[in-house]
């Protein structure tokens, strides 16, 4: 039933129905851009699309709100 | 094409109103940022497994689908206000699916060429957007329907409702407190963990430590340990309560109250009170936590530390009244500080064409919202019936007519053809079992005294959790010089006491000087802990827009007058040519 997105070139398995940030959490990867002034790691906190903490790349477009947007069959992702 | 009534919100309170509307004849869209209708407690993932409330929802949920447009994955970032006294409700989408729109003042909905031929008002476009991204998405599909977008950059535009009633029922969202290594990935709030968890099927981490204050943190713990994960603890700030004398069993909650209990006995997590987290370390992610023994107003009396993966923290809830404010509703501060709107017992703002039910009128849980939506639904209906919609058009909807009780398994059946419901039971629809609405709009007409008691009663309730699980000032004391209190512009506590010293004596100042507040999540997130270190209730937000949206999503619009209320909202200097957060110094 699963399928997969690559996060920066390695394959990371999505249930399908699951957020990006879901799937990467699910895979261990927890931090995924870094502040612009402390270049402090972050990656999901609020989880319902409030914080903007989850900010994520997904097919080259610009940010995008990882704990909000659904996995699709093909995504690249990207991490900063 | 304008909605007898749009309703902002896919969660209890959303779903109940827009159904009840919708049941007696009202032409309803709900519009939800989400993947599923649901909210926050009837969260599920694409193929949730049977469980009796969830259940119901779901049920309700179709129903509502059968008869209403269901707008997922809509995130509605401005309400504004016609010179006919409708409402424009402006979203941001990436359904594909969903038409460009944009209703100008005089009503046309144009620009229907777009999508393919479907008007704004459910033409098959939007159905059919609505039946494979919004039906099979509420039932748990995994449809998908994210487009590249008109603009090709950032996949996403706008969508622009036209309504003569508002229904406000945006939920809430967690109300962190900033504590040393509050941003370590790992430190997740306690409702993003239960999101996680809900809407994912993911368990936040392995070793988790959960904190904070309030009965929410009971479900959260047991959600994780019943998934598997190693619950280290749950750390209650506040104390003298223990389980057994939870405010939960004295409302006559015991039920829900033993059953948190004996899952945390079961997986053997210790409760306990008076001790929170104050600190959390690591490189990169969560390695460790500081744990403190508090005092009644929660300074630290002594420290032990946890190694641990994941942190969930919350301190309560922050209601979402931006859209209800926008629009100039009144405030008031609920018994915990919160601004929430001022609604009347018809749950009716004080803008006129405007209701709020839910967590946006006060904290109080699901069965609540739920009722308030129901009630909010009447009370709707009966204007409908009653009286023109604000402006100056006769309303069409003037003979809404109310289903007798059992219609509501009939509305479901007979439009079978969707394969959704057929002939299941909608209880969320109880209220119609009362009988037809009043032709009267008289307030008892509206609000059955039964439910005005059991309202009375649940918020009642929920005043009582709020005064039981205070947040009390000895948390400011956990903070360094450095310790982040905004997370999205990333000031430090001595920003903010620098601040002070330059003659802040407000928030709003504090935020001019520091800038807290002024980034992404335009305070959301740090907003009450800025309010608390000025000394001051937080106050209600005055923000432009409700959420940051994109350029492309602006450009998506077509008619200038529906980009009236953002005016100053476009700054291509925010990463990814979205919207800066609001830098206006008037904010
Ligand atoms: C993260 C989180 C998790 C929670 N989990 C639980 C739990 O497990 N158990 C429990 O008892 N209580 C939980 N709660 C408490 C919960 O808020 C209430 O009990 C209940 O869900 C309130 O119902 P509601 O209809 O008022 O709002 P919600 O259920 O919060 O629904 C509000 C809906 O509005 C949508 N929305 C908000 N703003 C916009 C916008 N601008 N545009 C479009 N859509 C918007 C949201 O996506 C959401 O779906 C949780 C709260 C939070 C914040
Ligand atoms: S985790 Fe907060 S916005 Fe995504």
């Amino acid at each position: 039933m699963t399928f997969h997105i690559t996060v920066d070139g390695r394959s990371v398995p999505v249930v399908p129905g699951q957020t990006i940030g879901a799937a990467l959490h699910a895979a261990g990867v927890r931090s995924w851009r870094t502040t612009r002034f402390g270049g402090r790691p972050r990656g999901l906190f609020c989880g319902i699309g409030v914080c903007f903490d989850c900010l994520i790349s997904v097919n080259g477009r610009p940010p995008e709100r990882a704990c909000l947007l659904e996995a699709e069959p093909g995504d690249e992702v990207t991490t900063a | 094409m304008t909605y007898d009534l749009v309703v902002v919100g896919g969660g209890p309170a959303g779903v109940a109103g827009a159904l009840t509307a919708a049941l007696a004849g009202l032409r309803v869209a709900l519009v939800d940022s989400g993947l599923r209708l649901g909210g926050q407690y009837f969260r599920h993932t694409a193929a949730p497994r049977p469980a009796a409330g969830l259940d119901r929802f779901l049920r309700q949920a179709r129903a509502l689908d059968a008869r209403a447009d269901v707008l997922l994955r809509h995130q509605v970032w401005a309400v504004s206000r016609e010179p006919d006294g409708d409402l424009l409700v402006h979203c941001a989408t990436r359904d594909m699916a969903a038409p460009a729109s944009s209703p100008g003042a005089d009503g046309r909905s144009d620009d229907a060429g777009r999508s393919g031929g479907a008007g704004l008002l459910g033409g098959a476009g939007l159905l059919g957007g609505v039946g494979r991204s919004g039906g099979a998405g509420l039932l748990g599909g995994a449809g998908s329907s994210r487009g590249d977008g008109a603009d090709g950059r950032s996949g996403e535009r706008a969508v622009v409702l036209r309504a003569r009633r508002l229904l406000i029922a945006t939920g809430a969202h967690d109300r962190p407190l900033p504590f040393p290594g509050w941003d370590l990935p790992g430190v997740l709030t306690a409702g993003g963990a239960q999101a996680l968890l809900k809407g994912g099927g993911v368990v936040a981490g392995r070793r988790i430590v959960v904190s904070g204050t309030g009965p929410f943190l009971l479900p959260v713990a047991s959600g994780l340990a019943g998934a598997g994960a190693r619950v280290l603890g749950v750390y209650e700030a506040n104390g003298g309560l223990g389980l057994a004398r939870h405010p939960v069993l004295a409302l006559g909650k015991a039920g829900e109250a033993a059953m948190y209990a004996a899952a945390l006995a079961r997986h053997r997590v210790p409760y306990r009170t008076r001790q929170a987290v104050v600190a959390a370390h690591g490189e990169r992610e969560v390695e460790a936590v500081t744990i403190a023994r508090l005092d009644r107003d929660w300074n630290v009396t002594a420290t032990h530390v946890v190694e641990c993966d994941t942190v969930a923290v919350g301190y309560g809830f922050v209601p979402q009244i931006e859209l209800g404010t926008q629009l100039g509703c009144q405030t008031r501060h609920d018994v915990d500080g919160s601004p929430v709107l001022s609604v009347d017992a018809t749950l009716r703002t004080t803008v006129p064409g405007v209701w709020a039910a839910g967590e946006p009128v006060g904290v109080g849980g699901w069965r609540l919202a739920e009722l308030e939506g129901r009630l909010a639904g009447r009370a709707i209906v009966s204007d409908a019936r009653t009286r023109p919609a604000p402006g100056s058009r006769p309303d069409r909807t003037a003979n809404v007519s109310a289903p007798p009780a059992d219609d509501v398994s009939t509305a479901s059946a007979s439009r079978a053809g969707t394969g959704l419901a057929a002939g299941s039971r909608v209880e969320a629809a109880g209220d119609v079992r009362t009988g037809a609405l009043p032709e009267s709009g008289g307030v008892a007409a509206v609000v059955p005294p039964l439910f005005a008691r059991r309202r009375e009663r649940w918020r009642a309730f929920g005043e009582a959790l709020q005064r039981a699980y205070p947040v009390k000032p000895g948390w400011q004391g956990w903070l360094h010089d450095d310790t982040l209190v905004c997370r999205c512009e990333e000031v430090p506590l001595a920003r903010v006491r620098e601040a002070q010293a330059l003659g802040a004596t407000d928030a709003r100042s504090i935020k001019l000087l520091a800038r807290p507040g002024m980034g992404w999540c335009q305070g959301r997130i740090c907003g009450y802990a800025v309010s608390c270190l000025a000394g001051e209730p937080p106050q209600p937000p005055r923000r432009p827009i409700a959420q940051p949206t994109t350029l492309g999503a602006l450009a998506s619009l077509t008619a200038p007058d529906a980009q009236a209320p953002d005016a100053q909202a476009p700054d291509a200097k925010a990463p990814g040519g979205a919207t800066a957060p609001d830098d206006d110094p008037a904010h």
